[in-house]
């Protein structure tokens, strides 16, 4: 039944019911290990702070307004925030590290170009099109993501033509771009950004509502239920033997699940009452009785959904990502097969520093300023993101969702220890350290038993 | 009999190229006709590899030239070369370990759907063809080729070559990583392909393959052409001193 056609026919030991169901479902070991840690670390922030700090917890029915722990629609919508941005540059960076390179630089890009967006909006778009003009945030963030890229491409050319490590060109980067973010206002801080702009941050206005999120959901679970449904076709068509039912339709309905389950989650997370009076003054009208508002997913929630939808079609479905597989796996051959192995890396990093562009646009638009400091240390973050996400530093092997389950788990650490009160970066920062080390061992663990 | 009166099918031509000042191929002039099977041989360093490199475009000599059919082309990248319908089976296989079989062997040529999207079912129904014919026992279609054995990896890549219907097909050392029965089953495959009028350089150190596969064999040392020779017309051990003392035997010349 389940001896599907993909498995070795050398299959020694009777394999545990648990094994099948894996084979069956052909879900990753690894990626199950991902989400348990995830689950484990929520858990283990929740119970410390109700039982350890004794605050009310709404897993024992505690009300939204009182509830301080880690599982509350307010700290998991603040997490779906703040793993936003990492997130988007550790997708990019899963492709860097599969061809065998390192991005050390994204974090100094996200500040330099921070700087820069925040000096052309005061400076040049302000002044020309008047306070508050609709094109301000389109052409900022334009000019974000192309400086962004062009800067990836420049030390893309250098990896590529001028045969400089990685790890070098990038860390030269780290450096120069940094310094660069500072003298751009001679270490001043810009600020406010365009009100519209800033909305691609978050923040009760920066969220899609709660009527918006629904539809948000209808149309992923409809294009989950399609994918199911096309993928049975193609291999008929081609004559393959099938995943059993059972297990593609308990995929599908689990991702379902998970979409359904987040969107009441954001949704249920109220509008706090003064941005309900903000909201209703900008109306010109009274706050009417019991007005209540749910957030939805933010923009920036949104944008990284759109970026690892890209991205994982990008690195499964087209040429371009066989590519990068190819050249992680073996460049010589990849070379031999008529790939341009140079052009490729500038592309790679080019697509880097775009997504660290965007990054910078989100992080920006947060503070609602520009700081030379923005980005600082998030390169590390980053590549721990990928890293934990499953990526393998010798190449050839990663996953786009792998890095995003990645930052969530190290946003988890991050905000979970302020939440329990070690919000001295010093902790974070072991915990944080150590979890990444951690990781890697129990991926070489696991590598070593399935050979 | 093999017919070798009219335009060869690839002529390399006074071909040189040199490294930091090291001469690793010095004036070869080489040939080949359809349906033959020319075995390149000589020491490790001897320029085989290198000399046979500018024909599949991983190297560009630094000067001679490449006649395909009598015309001159020009092989800059492996690009160019697959356009002429060259294909080469490298020693170290060139595939991508972390790829399964039917990425290797459309790699750089995928099969592509509506929207310019990889057709991966396509690809594997394809490779499930190929290899039905070429070695029927694989089975292994979804795991990457790492996990395969060596003869297994060899069909692989000998299908990649098969399956773009190549004319000049570049083997270097293809049994070297094989057992005795696998071995087998690549002699009996270039039978085939030569049955069918391809051309094959086979770059071989096994002088008993040589003697068995080859129709003639160039003998290569220190980057200069010893000699060709026609293997019927020649005993292995005239070969071996070719190879060892740099000396073509008076007969065969």
């Amino acid at each position: 039944m389940s001896n599907t056609s993909h498995s070795p026919a050398t299959q020694s030991a009777p394999e545990s019911r648990f094994g099948r169901f894996l084979r069956a479902t052909e879900i990753d070991p690894r990626l199950l290990g991902m989400v348990g840690a995830l689950v484990l670390i929520w858990v283990a922030f929740e119970a410390y702070s109700t039982f350890v700090l004794g605050r009310p917890s709404m897993l024992l029915g505690a009300a939204q307004a009182e509830a301080n722990g880690f599982l509350t629609p307010r700290n998991l919508w603040n997490l779906s925030v703040q793993t936003a941005y990492i997130g988007i540059m550790a997708t990019g960076m899963v492709l860097v590290i599969i061809t065998r390179n390192i991005d050390l630089s994204v974090g100094s890009i996200m500040g330099m170009v921070g700087m820069y967006m925040g000096l052309l909006q005061i400076d040049y778009l302000t002044p020309a099109l008047g306070l508050g003009h609709p094109a301000i945030w389109g052409i900022t963030v334009i000019f974000g993501i192309v400086m962004g890229a062009l800067i990836g491409a420049l030390q893309g050319s250098m990896i590529a033509y001028l045969n400089i490590p990685s790890f070098i060109v990038t860390l030269g980067g780290l450096l120069v771009w940094r310094g660069a973010a500072f003298l751009v206002a001679g270490g001043k801080t810009i600020a406010p950004m365009d009100d519209t702009f800033a909305l691609i941050g978050g923040g009760s206005f920066g969220a899609l509502g709660r009527t918006g999120s629904w539809i948000f959901a209808a149309i992923a679970v409809v294009a989950v239920v399609w994918g199911v449904v096309k993928s049975r076709k193609a291999r008929t068509v081609h004559g393959f033997q099938q995943r059993p039912i059972w297990a593609e339709w308990f995929m599908g309905g689990l991702i379902c699940a998970v979409i359904l389950g987040a969107t009441a989650t954001v949704n249920a997370y109220i509008w706090p009452k003064g941005n309900i009076k903000k909201y209703y003054d900008q109306l010109g009208m009274a706050v009417p009785d019991g007005a209540e508002f749910g957030h939805g997913y933010a923009y920036p929630v949104l944008i990284l959904i759109v970026v690892a939808i890209f991205m994982t079609v990008l690195m499964t479905r087209t040429r371009f990502g066989r590519y990068v597989f190819a050249i992680g796996g073996n460049p010589e051959a990849a070379a031999l097969s008529g790939i341009n192995t140079r052009v490729m890396t500038v592309k790679i990093f080019a697509l880097m520093g775009g997504l660290a562009g965007i990054a910078a646009v989100i992080g920006s638009a947060r503070q609602n300023s520009a700081t030379n400091a923005m980005g600082n240390l998030d390169e590390l973050y980053v590549i721990a993101a990928a890293v934990v996400g499953g990526t393998s530093l010798a190449g050839g092997v990663g996953t786009v969702y792998g890095a995003i389950i990645g930052a969530l788990i190290l946003t988890s650490l991050q905000t979970g220890m302020v939440l329990i009160g070690f919000g001295d970066g010093s902790y974070q920062r072991i915990v944080i350290g150590i979890a990444l080390v951690l990781a890697v061992w129990l991926d070489i663990v696991y590598r070593k038993r399935i050979k | 009999m093999l017919n070798r009166t009219g335009t060869p099918l690839v002529e390399l031509r006074d071909m040189s190229i040199s490294f930091g000042g090291i001469k690793a191929v010095d004036h070869v002039t080489v040939d080949l006709y359809p349906g033959e099977v020319v075995g390149l041989l000589g020491h490790n360093g001897a320029g085989k590899s290198t000399l046979i490199k500018c024909l599949s475009g991983a190297y560009k000599a630094d000067a001679g030239q490449i006649l395909i059919n009598g015309a001159e082309v020009d092989i800059n990248n492996p690009r160019d070369a697959r356009a002429q319908n060259i294909e080469t089976i490298y020693q170290t296989l060139a595939l991508a370990d972390n790829l399964n079989a039917a990425s290797n062997l459309f790699l750089g040529r995928e099969l592509v759907g509506p929207g310019g999207f990889l057709d991966d079912s396509k690809m594997e129904a394809e490779t499930r063809k190929i290899m039905a014919r070429l070695n029927p026992n694989f089975r292994k279609f979804n795991v990457p080729v790492s996990a395969l054995s060596g003869g297994q990896r060899q069909s692989v890549a000998i299908a990649r070559a098969v399956y773009f219907n190549a004319k000049i097909l570049i083997m270097d050392e293809p049994t070297a990583a094989l057992g005795p029965q696998e071995t087998q089953m690549v002699a009996e495959l270039i039978q085939e392909l030569k049955a069918q009028g391809l051309g094959i350089f086979l770059i071989e150190h096994d002088i008993h393959n040589v003697m068995k596969l080859c129709d003639r064999a160039s003998v290569m040392k220190n980057g200069q052409l010893v000699g060709t020779v026609d293997v019927k017309q020649v005993t292995d051990e005239d070969i071996l001193s070719m190879i060892i003392l740099g000396k073509k035997p008076a007969k065969a010349a």
